[in-house]
């Protein structure tokens, strides 16, 4: 190595944990979960009801304790340097959590004065994200008598107002209408531009495929495994399929049939072939591409319906 | 670290009193009640009034100081918002005497204001309007450390209403409040020495009534006591409902 040449260090990770485990009497919650969330980041848990995402969660932000294992975050330890990890980490958990009493403003003041943000910072920091997350007309309105999606927005600002370096989201688009969840996703999508790494829950596999940069699938406390959305789908054995639509003249009698992409010709051939034997027409041909939820069900044995069906489909 | 303890102390109390405490049921219920009991007592057995205030005072300071006490930290635990104390950069005994300084400032209030009522209805001397303040910030920060004991033991909001009064009850009629504690049974006489309203009314008494016009170190050293031995218990048994 050359004297006086910069040294490039790698970067602290956000997170890091080892072998974190949480029993509660003989229930073990989260067993032995060891991973690596990199500064900028999003990281998504992706998961079924009851699989250690929110108990994770809980652990990493002081929450809870650890049974066994630990954690860095922020490249302090979890159980010596709490109070300066607090500092710098946001949580957005699943129920939305303020004060019903205080109106959406004073819930914003509030967080300001108990995370020390300077008196003369907390007034403007409020309006700030008031106005980002178009709240200023229900500034004064108690936080019990805002919407739904009113309540989300104004915990992920309350989440932000000591603008903190990690934002943990737990299911965080859960109970929203489509267009409060589109708003909190390009939310999310701001935030990592702005560099603010992200922790994410989710049992939504089309959230955690459209946020993640990369995605651990855990079931039942456990890790399967952790890569990057495409990284999955590439394990999970899944490829772009040639998707072939047959009906009967009459439109009835629907059937679909797939090919390996790599030959279209042969696949089509194959199908037109199958329509004129069984009398039927084509109606359409189309790509299709591997989806997480393919990766999903691969990987994990568990199908889609069954994380939709613990919480609700939307 | 310290400082950052301090001012969650000091804001979380604050939120308390605007989210919780000044709201006209709140303050009502802290004086009527009490006030209510004593005329009570006092058209079925007329005697000295002015005896009676001490137990007034002390009474008040009871109610109040752990009427929303008792339920406040289950409610918030109940809906989720105590995580957003839990989640800040502070002690868990830092949030805890957070919720405790809440119900002692709404308490003081409440009860100072009775306190200066019987002082000036009682012809009392302005003088000993001091140790008094005195007296009553103890017998304050005793009861809402019961309140906060109360609300981390139970797990629902009804529950810590039923307990807050399967102890305040008992306290009104043991304590000293309308009967002195010499003429109960010696048994009973035993049990309210492990009851913090006894020394509150006697410190209060000595104050109010007394020759010496300070309360003793007995009393407030035993209302001292409770304050840590409770907020000690509370300390532990929240530390395992979190966990």
């Amino acid at each position: 190595m050359t004297e006086g040449q910069p040294v490039a260090m790698p970067a602290v990770p956000a997170i890091e944990t080892e072998n974190l485990t949480k029993t509660y009497g003989d229930v073990i919650a989260v067993n032995g979960v060891s991973f690596q969330v990199q500064p900028g980041e999003v990281f998504a848990f992706l998961g079924p009801n009851g699989a250690g995402k929110t108990t994770t969660i809980r652990m990493l932000t002081g929450l809870t304790r650890p049974t066994a294992g630990g954690a860095r975050i922020l490249g302090l330890d979890l159980h010596r340097d709490l109070p300066r990890i607090k500092k710098q980490v946001g949580l957005v958990p699943e129920r939305s959590n303020l004060y019903d009493e205080l109106s959406a403003r004073d819930n914003l003041i509030f967080m300001g004065q108990l995370y020390g943000v300077p008196r003369r910072e907390r007034g403007p920091r409020a309006d700030e994200l008031l106005r980002r997350f178009r709240l200023e007309e229900k500034r004064d309105v108690p936080f019990a008598r805002l919407s739904r999606g009113m309540k989300r927005a104004l915990t992920v600002a309350a989440a932000l107002v000591h603008r903190p370096r990690l934002l943990f989201l737990d299911e965080p688009t859960v109970g929203l209408d489509v267009v409060s969840a589109h708003a909190l996703r390009a939310l999310i999508g701001r935030l990592r531009d702005e560099g603010v790494t992200i922790f994410l829950t989710t049992h939504y596999l089309e959230e955690a495929e459209r946020l993640a940069d990369r995605v651990a699938l855990i079931v039942q406390g456990r890790i399967v495994v952790t890569d990057m959305v495409e990284g999955l789908k590439v394990r999970a054995g899944h490829e772009v399929k040639v998707e072939v639509r047959l009906a009967d003249p009459t439109g009835e009698g629907e059937e679909w049939l797939r090919f390996p992409a790599g030959d279209v010709e042969a696949a089509v051939r194959v199908a037109l072939a199958r329509a004129e034997a069984e009398g039927k027409r084509v109606v359409s041909i189309n790509t299709v591409q591997p989806t997480l939820e393919d990766a999903f069900i691969e990987l994990t044995g568990l199908s889609a319906e069954v994380m939709r069906a613990e919480k609700g489909n939307r | 670290m310290w400082r950052d303890d301090l001012r969650g102390i000091f804001y979380i109390a604050l939120k308390d009193l605007r989210a919780y405490y000044l709201k006209p049921p709140n303050i009502s219920w802290g004086m009527i009640f009490p006030g209510a009991l004593i005329l009570a007592f006092a058209i079925r057995t007329p005697g000295d009034l002015r005896a009676l205030a001490p137990g007034l005072v002390a009474m008040t300071a009871l109610f109040s100081a752990t009427s929303m006490e008792a339920i406040v930290i289950t409610f918030e635990r109940r809906v989720g918002a105590l995580e957003r104390l839990l989640l800040a950069p502070i002690t868990l005994q830092a949030m805890l005497a957070g919720k405790v300084l809440g119900g002692v400032l709404f308490g003081l209030l409440v009860s100072g204001v009775v306190l200066v009522g019987v002082t000036a209805g009682f012809g009392l001397t302005a003088w000993r309007l001091g140790p008094a303040l005195l007296a009553l910030l103890l017998t304050n920060v005793a009861f809402s450390t019961l309140g906060a004991f109360v609300s981390v033991a139970v797990h629902e909001v009804f529950e810590a209403q039923t307990l807050a009064n399967f102890i305040r009850f008992p306290m009104i009629f043991l304590c000293g409040v309308f009967v002195p504690l010499a003429e109960l049974p010696p048994a009973l006489q035993v049990l309210a020495r492990f009851l913090p309203l006894t020394y509150a009314v006697e410190a209060l008494r000595e104050v109010l009534l007394g020759v010496r016009g300070w309360p003793s170190v007995l009393d407030l050293g035993a209302l001292a006591g409770f304050t840590a031995a409770l907020f000690t218990l509370a300390t532990v048994v929240l530390k395992r409902r979190l966990d």
